[in-house]
């Protein structure tokens, strides 16, 4: 494919990359070890090498996605350490990292994810629909424009993220591992892709990193690494000179040290003895649907024991669902599934025994240590205690674990996880073994190894295995193989006569062909390769080379896409606004602070008429309810430790008669103090019924002399006159809703990218920290405002909350205070690397400050301490002085533009400060 | 169900939340500076409220009134003219206002009963009732002591001897301290259930898990019990530690009556978690349920406002709610000194509503599994 590609090597001058000296470490890992190098410009460099040696790091810097350590890299003349100067190369690099779709957004149609990137380099509309409109007619994918991400194939995904990668006409494309896990036909499309890109635009560099010997044979130069240091360069011919060998794959082996090189053995597998002819899977006319969708289509085979049977097809294709349904992860909407005779039963334990399953991508728990993933297995699948320290034992050695038995499985190279993860699966000695693209993403010689103890398996302990594959030397080593396309099983036998059948060179060829037939038969044309795609840079214009350090074009870009996530989740912003409805519907009508109700109690040792009026006194007020009276003072104690009663009095034997003589008597009172608001509440009230009682005695004793009562005090409740609870509290909550809620949500917006790895958008585009954080948060401003009209409206309405200031400084003072509660948000984002923590956080700083130190409660003026100090810092502080003046005092804003000043005031820190922790570059 | 599988599961668990710093510096804070802060933040009773004075009589009696409003309860009140009153309340900037009319002085003297005007802020509920009540007693005891200067009057001799019981000087930072203790319970306990089984999902290690003989009883049960025991060791710590030793604030009940209280109210808050986790598509999504369950349960539940003082209809399903029980249990364990004898309705309550929690979420979660 690009035989053109070798004379522009040799016609390029000078270098696109130099790195000198650069080293890496993560931790106490050395990731990269002084690396020199330089990379020749305009042409097709491979970076080649097992995993875990550091190729994916060092494309990272090569980037900028990643902060420097040690060495200097000069990429496209300036040094990448330079923030000035990656602002400036950033629109000439491309960048698309390891993993399928690793840099797209799943919720965003396939147009909707490389307008994102037009715009972020600042194109305009007409410009990016040319660009796009070409981009998919090149790639094919022009059918698929309106489908979300997350629903393509992985070789579409990989192609959108080309699209993505190539809106701008960079100079120089960074490929990660961009075949990785891509079916035979999607990878050949994908690279006659990349080679017509070339022609069409000679002078642009690209860097690639493959796990694939025969890509990388197609090469330009290449380098060779291992253990984060260089082996060798040059081109795939002068390596296999250097090397005295055929293949790439034997001169890779080749150039390793003697230390690893001897670990390889070529894999060697004896022919099937043909006395096993017991069936150990057997699927009939197998159907899986997942509403309309069908994802497995009437598919049906019969596996021997001891047999390798290889599953081979495109992404999505329905092999994941096949093995699954086959473990009993998944129910079979129709035909059925057999284990040795036995159907499968989700509920059967002892059929899980027998089965041992690696799904896709290794799912090994990543806090347990090697040793611990082991043991943990053992026990769960209820090996007799005695038994398991022997057979860790035995699959340590047998898996050649030995050396990391404590590390962490991230820490470990894919090749190295991936023997974990069959080690797990292998643990209880199962009889079937079912294996989801097990060799995804690992390099030939991890991948040799591995196939040499699948062979042992198979063929000495006679274990069946059920391995799907996108590489086609794995195919060829099994005992037959079966290649399924869009959930149907298109041929099935032995790789030699499919191969015979197709009359072709190879099995890859062999399928190739297949799937095309297939293709063409379903009038799927869609994904039809790339047969001379007009070059998107030929038709366009040059870029604009706008990189001002502020560009709101590239704000509203993070926001338009930022808003489409949210409109594409819709559950997410029905209960942000629904779920705060609720929330001030419940919390205005149960949080009370008036105080009716209290349960008291009388100890009546008197019990004459005069202590039972002044019983009746107490009673007969609307605060208090009268429970049984008390027999005694262990009654008492009782009964007041369980809290049935808030108060209890008690009136002295003779009190009637006391009181008639005009001799002095004491009541006893007592008060529940457990909770000291109340208890306040409580006694001002007894104190005040006494006083009452007292007066009306007093005239009734001693005659009008002696009333205690000689002025009166006016009480006048403002703002409230009924003191009803919820005319209080209405516009309190308001305030406790528009801060926690925003907050996680702008909170989780940036964990979320940085979790699920889109962050590196933001690492390798030309968008400031401050373009981004604003972007972000400007949905969801406009989201919490709506909700803050919502809520008004309710309190208005349902709750009948008088409105009596001015609306609009409310709304201003609104707008204001959601801009600096998502600010909290995303200032929290800046720290957290976890969705959890970041929620866990959120909740703490938002839900007891906003609760208990911003006035809600008790004001602001009497707390103390910390929570005083909190409570001054706070927005909600000042918002809740606004909600409760404009609600309920009438007021405007010459009374509180102090308050309105103070939230002002606290956006530009807020921002600045999530601006200033946020990280431009991984570290 | 086989124990070992469960036990070794929570193990899994616990080794995870080690592996993640960040969440276990925040569940430290949580039991301990945010319990302090608690504590020490709430005002003691009625602790500097604003009051400002109209003083239009000028006389020894109305200056005498001025006088008695002293720290810690009011802070210094200020003397303001009538026409100044309206407009500072308006900013908020005096909870109250005591207008003492002209000639008070002498129609007191003259049996002619004056009046005193007191204008509360009512927005600001908590001070508005207690702080009106102090005011009405300062100024009855002021003038009853003007008057008995004055002239020889008899106060009837009946005295209403109050007291507070169990917290004798009403210290609020008490029960802040354990009110924060029980918000940490709760919600630590939802939080770390629910995320996990979302992020255990999010990383494709729970299909793993079906796969092995491991059914999903074990699976719930031991995310139940560990994270659990987690919030349950925490919060032993924090009694012990912080609210008893650092914060010195005196426990009247067993402590290990409390504790039997809390873990059945997190049997029920760690089951509530992880059907919340079921519900939830996505960690937002959960986050956003997350509020909506913490901020009721928070606010409704007895801790921060009296039970009685809410409408019937709340107050009747708040008792669905374990956290409503637990509040009842801690206050009349740890404040009130009361025993098994007292708490066993509440504690009966728990284990129903937890037995409930648990099994509706097991059905969700064998459902979300299926």
């Amino acid at each position: 494919m690009s035989a053109t590609a070798t004379a522009d090597a040799t016609a390029a001058v000078g270098s696109v990359v130099h790195l000198d000296g650069v080293g890496l470490s993560y931790g106490k890992t050395r990731a990269l070890d002084a690396i020199t190098l330089d990379l020749p410009s305009g042409c097709m460099v491979g970076l080649i090498g097992p995993d875990g040696v550091g190729k994916s790091s060092l494309l990272a810097l090569i980037a900028g996605a990643r902060a420097i350590q040690q060495g200097r890299i000069h990429v496209l003349g300036g040094d990448m350490a330079s923030a000035r100067h990656r602002r400036n190369v950033c629109p000439d690099i491309a960048y698309m990292p390891q993993g399928l779709g690793k840099n797209l957004y799943p919720t965003l149609s396939v147009y909707e994810n490389i307008d994102f990137f037009g715009r972020l380099f600042g194109h305009d509309k007409a410009e990016r629909n040319r660009r796009i409109a070409g981009l998919l007619r090149d790639t094919g994918l022009t059918a698929f424009a309106d489908r979300p991400a997350a629903k393509l194939s992985g070789g579409m995904k990989q192609k959108v993220g080309l699209c993505c990668a190539l809106i701008h006409d960079p100079e120089l494309l960074i490929l990660d591992e961009p075949t990785t896990g891509v079916d035979p036909l999607s990878r050949r499309q994908f690279w006659e892709l990349i080679a017509a890109i070339r022609n069409g635009h000679p002078g642009m560099s690209v860097i690639v990193s493959t796990a694939y010997m025969e890509e990388a044979a197609q090469f330009d130069f290449l380098i060779a690494m291992n253990a984060g240091r260089v082996l060798a360069t040059g081109t795939p011919d002068e390596l296999k000179r250097q090397t005295g060998t055929d293949t790439l794959d034997e001169a890779f082996i080749g150039l390793l040290p003697e230390a690893d090189r001897s670990n390889h053995t070529s894999v060697d597998i004896p022919p099937r003895s043909e006395d096993h002819d017991e069936i150990a899977i057997e699927a009939e006319h197998l159907t899986r649907r997942f509403n309309d969708f069908v994802a497995v289509d009437d598919v049906s085979f019969r596996i021997r024991k001891g047999e390798i049977f290889g599953f081979l097809g495109s992404n999505g294709c329905g092999k994941t669902t096949t093995m699954k349904m086959l473990t009993g992860l998944l129910p079979v909407s129709e035909g059925s599934a057999r284990l040795f005779g036995k159907a499968i039963d989700a509920g059967d334990m002892s059929v899980r025994r027998r089965i041992g399953y690696m799904s896709q991508g290794f799912s090994l728990y990543s806090e347990l240590t090697v040793a611990q993933n082991l043991d943990l297995h053992a026990r769960l699948f209820d090996l007799p205690a005695e038994t398991i320290a022997a057979r860790t034992d035995e699959m340590i050695a047998r898996f050649d674990l030995a050396d990391v038995i404590d590390a962490l499985p991230d820490a470990l190279p894919l090749g190295l996880r991936q023997r974990l993860s069959l080690a797990v699966a292998m643990i209880h000695a199962p009889d079937i073994l079912i294996l989801d693209e097990p060799t995804s993403g690992v390099d030939p010689v991890a991948r040799d190894r591995f196939w040499q103890i699948l062979a042992e398996l198979s063929r000495k302990d006679n274990v069946t295995i059920f391995v799907s594959t996108h590489f086609m030397n794995e195919a060829e080593r099994c005992d037959r193989v079966s290649l399924m396309h869009a959930g149907k099983v298109l041929t099935s036998d032995t790789p030699a006569a499919i191969v015979a059948a197709r009359g072709s060179a190879t099995l890859e060829q062999a399928f190739i062909a297949c799937l095309e037939q297939a293709i063409a038969d379903t009038a799927e044309l869609a994904s039809q390769p790339a047969g001379s795609p007009a070059p998107a840079s030929a038709t366009t214009a040059p870029l604009s080379r706008r990189s001002a350090t502020f560009n709101p074009t590239r704000v509203l870009a993070y926001s338009r896409r930022e808003t489409l996530e949210l409109l594409r989740d819709p559950i997410r912003a029905t209960l942000a606004v629904l779920g705060s409805v609720l929330l001030l519907f419940v919390l205005g009508y149960g949080i009370s602070m008036d105080v009716e109700n209290l349960t008291f109690a009388v100890l009546d040792r008197d019990d004459s008429a005069i202590s039972r009026d002044y019983r009746l006194q107490i009673a007969g007020s609307r605060y208090f309810t009268e429970k049984a009276p008390i027999t005694d003072y262990a009654d008492l104690d009782r009964r007041m430790r369980a809290g049935e009663i808030g108060l209890a009095i008690e009136l002295p034997p003779g009190f009637g008669r006391d009181v008639s003589r005009g001799r002095h008597v004491e009541i006893g009172a007592w008060v529940d103090g457990a909770n000291p608001t109340r208890a306040e509440t409580l006694r001002s009230y007894v104190q005040a019924i006494h006083a009452t009682w007292l007066t009306q005695k007093g005239r009734e004793l001693y005659g009008e002399a002696a009333i205690a009562g000689s002025y009166q005090l006016q009480l006048r409740y403002r703002y409230n006159p009924d003191v009803r609870s919820v005319v209080a509290m209405a516009p309190g909550i308001i305030p406790l809703l528009l801060v926690m809620i925003p907050a996680v949500l702008a909170a989780l917006a940036v964990v979320r990218e940085k979790e699920l790895g889109s962050i590196v958008n933001f690492y390798v585009t030309p968008v400031t920290r401050l373009e981004f954080l604003l972007g972000t948060q400007l949905p969801y401003v406009v989201l919490a405002f709506g909700n803050f009209l919502l809520l008004v409206g309710f309190a208005l309405v349902v709750f009948g909350v008088p409105f009596t200031g001015s609306f609009a400084t409310y709304a201003l003072a609104a707008l204001l205070y959601v801009t600096a509660t998502t600010g909290m948000g995303l200032v929290i984002s800046a720290f957290m690397n976890s969705q959890i923590a970041a929620l866990f956080g959120t909740v703490l700083i938002t839900l007891i400050p906003a609760i208990q130190y911003s006035g809600l409660i008790d004001p602001v003026s009497s707390l103390q301490g910390l929570g005083a100090l909190v409570g001054r810092l706070y927005p909600t502080t000042y918002f809740v002085t606004i909600s409760r003046g404009t609600f309920s005092k009438g007021l405007g804003f010459e009374t509180l533009h102090n308050d309105l000043l103070a939230l002002a005031i606290m956006i530009p820190v807020l921002v600045a400060a999530g601006a200033m922790l946020l990280k431009k570059q991984a570290r | 169900m086989r124990i070992d599988n469960v036990l070794r599961l929570g193990i899994k668990e616990l080794r995870g939340l080690v592996r993640d710093p960040m969440l276990l510096v925040l569940i430290v804070y949580s039991f301990t500076l945010a319990v302090y802060a608690g504590a020490k933040a709430l005002p003691e009773t009625l602790n500097r409220a604003a009051i400002a004075i109209v003083d239009e009589d000028h006389s020894p009696a109305s200056t005498r009134i001025g006088l008695a409003f002293t720290a810690p309860y009011f802070s210094e009140p200020r003397l303001i003219s009538q026409y100044e009153m309206d407009r500072r309340m308006d900013a908020g900037l005096d909870t109250f206002a005591l207008d003492i009319p002209p000639d008070f002085q002498r129609d007191l003297l003259a049996r002619k009963s004056p009046a005193i005007q007191l204008n509360v802020d009512a927005t600001r509920i908590s001070q508005a009732f207690n702080g009106g009540g102090y005011v009405e007693q300062i100024v009855s005891a002021e003038i009853a002591e003007f008057l008995a200067h004055t002239r020889n009057a008899q106060a009837p001799p009946i005295d209403l001897a109050l007291r507070a019981r169990f917290n004798p000087e009403l210290k609020k930072s008490w029960f802040g301290a354990i009110d924060h203790v029980i918000t940490s319970i709760t919600m630590l306990s939802i939080i770390l259930t629910g995320a996990a089984l979302i992020r255990e999902r999010e990383h494709g290690t729970i299909e793993h898990l079906l796969v092995m003989p491991v059914s999903p009883l074990e699976i719930m049960v031991s995310k139940v019990w560990s994270m659990g025991a987690v919030v349950l060791v925490a919060s032993t710590l924090s009694i012990l530690f912080v609210v008893k030793g650092w914060l010195a604030v005196t426990i009247d009940g067993s402590v290990a009556l409390f504790l039997l209280g809390a873990a059945l109210q997190l049997f029920a808050t760690t089951s509530m978690g992880i059907f919340l986790a079921t519900v939830a598509g996505s960690m937002p999504q959960f986050g956003l349920l997350l509020i909506m369950t913490l901020l009721p349960l928070q606010t409704l539940s007895g801790s921060m406002t009296p039970r009685e003082s809410m409408p019937q209809f709340v107050q009747d399903i708040m008792l669905a709610a374990p956290n409503t029980h637990f509040v009842m249990l801690a206050q009349a364990i740890l404040f009130r000194g009361a025993g098994l004898e007292a708490v066993w309705p509440q504690l009966l309550a728990l284990t129903v509503i937890g037995v409930v929690f648990f099994l509706i979420a097991l059905r969700r979660f064998r459902a979300f599994l299926a």
